[in-house]
């Protein structure tokens, strides 16, 4: 039996909705009274327990705001818990958005070694891979130039490759494969399968069933940021999709 | 005992981190520009040039090497407002980032005040070519400036991350920031000397202004060719230190809660 690699126990996590409707003087001062002038709490997870084994993937699904990307944040440490809490044994490589860290003034080269640096490489380790990212992305004609004259699809690859590069325990991956052509998506479906098979945890979301249905293994359903189903792949979306189609 | 050494490691894991993010302020500040870093030495020198040109005859009589005085004076009170100012914003502008990737959030505020030090030793170069024009002869003494620098960098880097904390939770200190910082320029002689304010506020300018501390070290250093009085030195390294924990503090407490603020 694998150990566990991610153990979330009756999460609740907090949200800022930030409503500015402020509609008088008076109701400025009492929320700034009660320090609720900037902040209005929603919980975008709700107690939610789920153990994730290592070499397994996840599939998130759900309906848009139902929590998939919190829960991703969380794992990734990037928000804390608001009670219950998370243990992760294991590096992480978060693709919750492609290329978060690059730079548009700045040329591919300078972007690649800062997001490395961003995702926590060091610059010896960016120096030893820097050929093998380049080649992954198909950009070294255009290694010079700032990266605001670059497509959508470009930065995507670029991202990809910086963020996958290593072999991380666990893989998160939010919606990314998206964009990008049709022969890009397939290269990085293969970057991934291939990262499984060398006992990397994924967690995936995505809309694209059948995508979910060919990368990985188990899913789980979220719905207004509670656990409604989690187990193997097939049944799991099968019951969603269902629900879906009422 | 443990989560410091974890937390130290944490720092030395992201050196590399801070280091490019520094050097992408200095490559960005100058990119396209046709005299490039020339600029961090041209531009204090034509500021100089200028301010002596309106100052000196107020102020001649007191001050005898005028343009070395001032250039000192406003080369630190400018590491310091313009570094404070860019950490001030630090958080609030990577917050794309912040929001997707795990790092530790200090070292937006901490690599702003890294690059603003980087730009204020640049910009020494027009310190040194004032004082070859004006004939200010070179003394050992003038070797101690690192460590008057380093006493300003501990001070902004704490005002730094309390202010980038500050405006996260409080859109409104940038503002107020701009009119302290104006209102600090002022009450810091820089292109005054000290002598001239009224007796009453000359005291409270010599004791609670920090800034005073940092520009009278470096002026006994260049201008006087000695050690600076050991009461100013103490006062400048007490306030870098009690500056560095306050800001460390204060934005230890809050910086979980960025995340649901930016």
């Amino acid at each position: 039996m694998a150990e566990n690699i991610i153990e979330i126990n009756d999460l609740t996590i907090r949200f800022n909705l930030a409503s500015e409707k402020i509609d008088n003087i008076k109701e400025y001062f009492i929320k700034l009274l009660k320090r609720e002038l900037m902040f209005q709490e929603f919980l975008a997870i709700k107690d939610f327990s789920l153990n994730i084994k290592r070499g397994e993937a996840w599939a998130l699904v759900g309906v848009n705001g139902s929590g998939k990307s919190t829960l991703l944040k969380a794992i990734s440490g990037i928000m804390k818990p608001y009670k219950g809490n998370i243990k992760v044994h294991g590096t992480i490589a978060p693709m919750i958005e492609l290329g978060a860290g690059f730079d548009a003034n700045l040329t591919a080269r300078e972007n690649i070694y800062l997001n490395g640096l961003i995702l926590g490489h060091s610059k010896k380790f960016m120096e030893e891979h820097f050929d093998k990212i380049v080649e992954f992305a198909e950009i070294e004609k255009f290694l010079d130039s700032p990266i605001k004259n670059f497509s959508s699809g470009m930065k995507a690859r670029l991202g990809f490759s910086v963020a996958t590069m290593v072999n991380p325990d666990i893989l998160i991956c939010d919606e990314v494969l998206s964009v990008g052509d049709a022969k890009f998506r397939k290269k990085c479906e293969a970057r991934m399968k291939e990262m499984l098979s060398s006992g990397t945890t994924l967690i995936f979301v995505s809309h694209n069933i059948n995508q979910v249905k060919e990368l990985c293994d188990h899913a789980a359903w979220i719905e207004k940021g509670c656990l409604v189903q989690a187990g193997e792949v097939n049944e799991v979306c099968d019951a969603y999709t269902e629900s879906l189609n009422i | 005992m443990n989560i410091w050494k974890l937390r130290i490691d944490t720092f030395f894991h992201y050196t590399d981190l801070i280091k490019e993010l520094v050097s992408r302020d200095l490559k960005l500040k100058y990119r396209r520009s046709f005299l490039g870093y020339l600029w961090s030495i041209l531009n204090p020198l034509l500021i100089m040039i200028i301010m002596t040109m309106v100052f000196s005859r107020m102020f001649n009589r007191n001050i005898e090497n005028y343009a070395v005085y001032l250039i000192i004076g406003r080369t630190l009170f400018d590491f310091m407002t313009n570094s404070t100012s860019q950490a001030m914003v630090s958080i609030r502008t990577n917050y794309a980032l912040i929001k997707k990737v795990y790092i530790p959030k200090y070292v937006f505020p901490l690599a702003k005040v890294t690059s603003g030090m980087v730009d204020c030793v640049f910009s020494l170069g027009a310190l040194l070519i004032v004082m070859i024009f004006t004939r200010t002869p070179l003394s050992p003494y003038f070797l101690l400036f690192p460590f008057v620098i380093l006493q300003v960098y501990i001070f902004s880097c704490g005002l730094g991350f309390f202010l980038a904390q500050g405006v996260v939770f409080f859109r409104d200190l940038q503002y107020i920031y701009k009119a302290v910082t104006t209102a600090w320029m002022y009450l810091t002689p820089i292109f005054y000397p000290v002598e001239q304010l009224p007796e009453q506020l000359q005291w409270l300018v010599i004791h609670v202004n920090p800034l005073y501390a940092y520009i009278a070290q470096f002026r006994t250093l260049v201008l006087d060719r000695t050690f600076p009085e050991p009461w100013l030195v103490v006062a400048g390294c007490v306030w870098a230190v009690a500056m560095m924990l306050f800001g460390m503090i204060t934005f230890k407490r809050s910086q979980d809660k960025f995340i649901l603020y930016i």
